[in-house]
């Protein structure tokens, strides 16, 4: 086949959205688009949205399951506000789609499925590819479905098994028209069907085919190019931030020398961090699938007591059946780390989608007076610093930490600059094994004897000869921890656990500022928005608006630092997934005007909503 | 226990109905003796080594610890009377001889009068949260294998709020003791129904009379698949040390239900089976190898069939031949003694129902970390952190600034 050279077009950037029904396979496409553009070394970030049916009816909308992707060679801050490409494998995802499409963009559509029934099934009156309704877009329509047939005619594969190859071809042509390489899924095909070489072979065949379509049909123009980005320098690869996470766990095990007991009960999208962390049983690591969340986190208590680093995740509800347990955590002065990924809520809500409405329930879900550290991860690869911080605090102050992600995190990828073990922070465990308190000639251990620093009672691991000592949840008598029904012992036993809590402020490290250092708007953001406001700010600036931003790590307890910076700003506004939950922390924390900018749609901000707001604050 | 204070008794002492209202009416008498009982006993629990007295029996040439040493500093606080107290003794009289180190020694409870009892012994423990114990233990004992954990539950706390967590400690075999303290009541609450009091009992939330169905605990563990069940009684410590020791030398879950006398809120529950006039004829202690014999040998037990009956021992019909002869390894035999529940014509069987040989969870969780750790070798952080398809950035040249 003669293959002629065609012009190439560079872009600083991109935004690609591949969608079909739930059985397309969208996800694996779209995971291997993005794998491939972070070995071209594009910055990138991805938003996978898939529906909460595993198989939803096919062809309906709410069967549809969509992958984006937003990469460029400028930095990448989020998965992408606007559309550039949207390959749309039936009606019901163009349907679904089209609206997140800006207006001149591609529309990459099969058009085989666009026959009565498919445009029935996702409601479709007229046909948007003849009713003039796509008038703005530029459509390419290719008969996906026919030529992956007719490209597996003699493939000896049955109809349904030649019709799921038909996303390999979208990716060989979309693969094309980037000018990215085929070798990165070629060879995680050959990987991952090896046992079964007829579909390993026939999935290879209608990929080269969709790449072979775009250099040869006249359809296609041009071709794109993105080029690398100018990224620090170092060792990359992309991840998850549920892989991120269990290698945070991981790392903590390591450093700190305490094997790692992770319980959990398999809750969308926490069940990923379980799936990761059982394939690593080499590194000690103990995975326990407990019959509900309570026993998940209870055994994670348990493993703590007996000097494991127990740790547990969980989502929505899921949470909510912990909470005892976690006050236990809080009395029994225990090293407890729960992962809160945040989806849709209350009750079961939405299973698939992000929210982050579970950050009063973390800060304050827990009946009696029960503080505790909350700490939140900001991007997918964060979740690995955000999950040994965890670790580390819960160890240091013996005490349950809460780490906020969410579903979009979890999810989510980017390319990330592998740490040196070496560098990570210093991860100290101490023991208790000896008695810690003499009198009269007589050696006792008092197993909530404090350290003056840090407030953290003794942790003494059964099968140490001596210190030999009873915990539990009825309140303890301060310093021996027998039960202690005394009204002042009770009230100085709440103002002491609260206090430790406060004293990890003491190791905040300075807030850093993002923009401009004083100005017009402060932007105070936690947890998985960081993308979208940094890039809004960017946005701002070139504007011409003074604005800066800030993102908390730690929301319990909070930075000591922030005071000062909020001086230094006009508007003080607050964007949340939720219908405002850390606005109203800081306006009880420092009696100021925080602005709230909230949206609960199960999705991200785009960076766009965000300058929206700010613009109109800026003019009223 | 809850405060000094203690309402009325709800039930008149020894005056307890032989049967649960509602409970289904016996079986017809049959005349044909049965076939010999089927399967043949196993062999019998192996005897403890004798031990040189004053000798630690870890042989470790440490001095012999004590029931003494094994009481902690605390002031037990249980109703004066409480048949806790009997079992705590009794367990503190029993691990000096067990010849487990005292700080391997781990006592986890839930919520309720009976678990209070870590609290008093002085060893390792964890006084935790309302029915979760045997999660709290899993995770233990799944981390630290070589402990020695016993789990102190009581009936609303392991079959109520804790069921769940129960049957699948049960099912997945931690290597623990579980003591349930059975008294067929809330006695921490003050005195509400359990979920193995028997139908119609009068309580403070059931002044009609309860509607529940009860639990047999017994049963439950069976049909959870538990590799070591039995029951005893607070007024029979020689019987109830012997079920714990054979329960501590299982090696798997052990569940020991003990009946518990509460004389505040359900005095007398099982006196037809503890108290000295009717204990004879109305229990069945089931021995392995030895033919179901009650009474003083006056009575034993036979199949009819799949029905156990009662065979009079002292004329000439029967004799001990005919009597069942009991095997604890058998499950099946286990049913049918665990579903002898509060009849009006069969005793009551304590003893061991039924043990099993099953890996433990914890031995197959470490098997495996070990195994997937020899074929993959043992994991490299930064290894791992590299891992995946990575790609390297190198620095960029310099920019020119004029
Ligand atoms: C979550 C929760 N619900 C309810 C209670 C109140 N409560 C404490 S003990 C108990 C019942 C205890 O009964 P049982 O387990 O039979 O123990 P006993 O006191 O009879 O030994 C209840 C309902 C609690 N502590 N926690
Ligand atoms: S079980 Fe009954 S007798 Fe025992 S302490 Fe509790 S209320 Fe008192
Ligand atoms: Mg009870």
């Amino acid at each position: 086949m003669a293959v002629f050279e065609k012009p190439v077009e560079v872009l600083p950037e991109a935004t690609v959205l591949f969608a079909g029904d739930s059985g397309d396979g969208m996800q694996l496409t779209g995971m291997q688009f993005a794998r491939a553009t972070a070995l071209a070394r594009n910055d990138l970030a991805t938003l996978p949205d898939f529906p909460a049916e595993i198989r939803a009816p096919a062809g309906t909308t709410y069967g549809v399951s969509g992958y984006q992707l937003h990469f460029g060679s400028v930095p990448i801050r989020t998965p992408g506000d606007a559309v550039d490409m949207l390959v749309a494998m039936n009606p019901a995802a163009l349907k679904v789609h089209l609206p997140r499409v800006r207006r001149g963009g591609t529309l990459l559509i099969n058009v085989n499925a666009f026959d009565r029934r498919g445009l029935e099934l996702a409601r479709y009156e007229t046909n948007p590819l003849e009713d003039g309704s796509l008038e703005g877009y530029q459509v390419i329509p290719i008969e996906l479905t026919r030529l992956t047939r007719e490209t597996l005619a003699d493939s000896g594969l049955d109809k349904k098994e030649i019709d799921r190859c038909k996303n390999m071809f979208a990716l060989g042509l979309v693969l094309w028209l980037y000018s990215r390489p085929l070798e990165p899924v070629e060879q995680w095909l050959a990987q991952k069907f090896a046992s079964r070489p007829k579909i390993r072979d026939a999935n290879l065949k209608v990929l080269h085919k969709g790449y072979h379509y775009g250099e040869t049909h006249e359809l296609f123009a041009v071709r794109y190019e993105v080029r690398p980005a100018h990224l620090e320098p170092g060792l990359y690869r992309a991840i998850r931030g549920v892989e991120a996470l269990a290698l945070g766990l991981i790392a903590a095990s390591h450093q700190s020398g305490l094997p790692l007991f992770y319980g959990s009960y398999p809750i969308t999208p926490a069940s990923d961090l379980l799936h990761e962390l059982s394939r690593h049983k080499n590194f000690g690591v103990m995975t326990f699938q407990a019959e509900d969340e309570i026993a998940a986190v209870g055994a994670a208590l348990g493993a703590s007591f007996g000097g494991a680093l127990g740790v547990t995740a969980t989502s929505g509800p899921g949470l909510s059946l912990k909470s005892e347990t976690i006050g236990l955590a809080v009395m029994t002065e225990l090293p407890l780390v729960v992962i809160d990924l945040q989806r849709g809520g209350p009750s079961t809500g939405l299973p698939t989608k992000t929210e982050q409405s579970d950050l009063l329930f973390a800060l304050y879900g827990r009946h009696g007076e029960a503080p505790l550290p909350v700490l939140a991860a900001s991007s997918p690869g964060d979740c690995f610093y955000a999950a040994y911080e965890a670790c580390r605090i819960a160890v240091r102050y013996m005490t349950p930490v809460i780490l906020l992600a969410d579903g979009y995190l979890a999810n989510g990828a980017e390319p990330w600059r592998v740490p040196d073990v070496a560098s990570l922070p210093p991860f100290e465990v101490r023991f208790a094994t000896e008695p810690n308190f003499h009198q009269n000639g007589e050696a006792r251990f008092l197993p909530y004897r404090r350290d003056p620093e840090t407030l953290a009672r003794a942790w003494a691991r059964p099968g140490t000869p001596g210190l030999e000592h009873r915990v539990g949840g009825l309140e303890k008598e301060d310093e021996t921890g027998n039960v202690s029904y005394d009204p002042a012992n009770h009230q100085r036993m709440v103002k002491l656990r609260a206090e430790k809590v406060a004293r990890v402020a003491r190791e905040i490290p300075p807030t850093e500022i993002f923009g401009d250092p004083e100005g017009d708007v402060l932007l105070i953001g936690w947890g998985s928005t960081r993308g979208a406001i940094e890039a809004a700010v960017e946005h701002l600036r070139d504007r011409g608006l003074r604005v800066g931003s800030i993102h908390l790590r730690y929301l319990n307890p909070l930075p000591p630092d922030l005071p000062e910076i909020f001086d230094r700003y006009h508007h003080l506004v607050v964007p949340e997934l939720n219908n405002g939950q850390l606005v109203r922390v800081l306006r009880d924390a420092y009696l100021r005007p925080f602005v709230p900018l909230n949206k609960i749609q199960g999705l991200p901000f785009q960076a766009r909503e965000i300058e929206t707001f700010i613009t109109e604050l800026t003019q009223a | 226990m809850s405060d000094a204070k203690r309402p009325e008794e709800n039930t008149p002492r020894g005056t307890r109905p032989v049967m649960p209202p509602g409970a289904k009416p016996a079986m017809p008498p049959k005349a044909r003796p049965a076939m010999p009982p089927g399967a043949k006993p196993a062999m019998p629990p192996r005897a403890r080594p004798a031990m040189p007295p004053g000798t630690s029996p870890t042989g470790d040439g440490k001095p012999r610890l004590t029931r003494k040493d094994f009481a902690s500093d605390q002031d037990v606080r249980w109703c004066p009377g409480c048949g806790d107290y009997a079992i705590l003794a009794t367990v503190q009289r029993l691990l000096p001889d067990l010849g487990v180190p005292r700080e391997n020694i781990v006592f986890i409870s839930g919520i309720g009068c009976s678990s209070r009892f870590p609290y008093y012994m002085n060893t390792y423990g964890m006084h935790s949260i309302h029915g979760r114990a045997p999660a709290i233990a899993t995770g233990l004992k799944a981390s630290r294998p070589e402990l020695d954990v016993w789990i102190i539950t009581g009936d609303g706390d392991a079959l109520s709020i804790g069921g769940n967590h129960l049957i699948h400690i049960l099912r997945r075999n931690l290597n623990v003791q579980i003591l349930l303290f059975n008294n067929q009541i809330y006695g921490l609450t003050k005195g509400q129904y359990s979920p193995t009091s028997e139908e119609g009992k009068v309580t403070k939330s059931s002044p009609y009379g309860s509607i529940d169905h009860p639990f047999n605990p017994v049963a439950l563990a069976l049909g959870a698949d538990a590799t070591f069940v039995a029951r005893s009684m607070d007024r029979d410590t020689k019987h109830l040390q012997e079920m714990l020791r054979r329960a501590h030398d299982h090696r798997g879950a052990a569940f020991v239900e003990i009946y518990q006398n509460c004389n505040i809120f359900n005095d007398g529950a099982f006196f037809q089976f503890t108290e000295r006039d009717t204990k004879p004829h109305r229990t069945l202690f089931l021995e392995h190898g030895k033919p179901l014999v009650f009474d003083e040998g006056r009575k034993g037990i036979r199949l009819d069939g799949l029905q156990p009956e009662v065979i009079d021992l002292t004329d000439d019909r029967w004799s001990v031949d005919d009597c069942l002869v009991y095997d604890e390894t058998n499950r099946e035999l286990a049913h049918l003694m665990a579903r002898i529940f509060f009849h009006p014509e069969l005793p009551q069987p304590f003893g061991v129902f039924y043990r099993e040989k099953r890996p433990t969870y914890e031995d197959l969780l470490h098997h495996q970390i070990a195994e997937v750790t020899a074929r993959k070798g043992k994991g490299d952080l930064q290894t791992l952190l590299r891992s995946g398809d990575t790609w390297v950035i190198e620095p960029e040249p310099a920019e020119v600034t004029p």
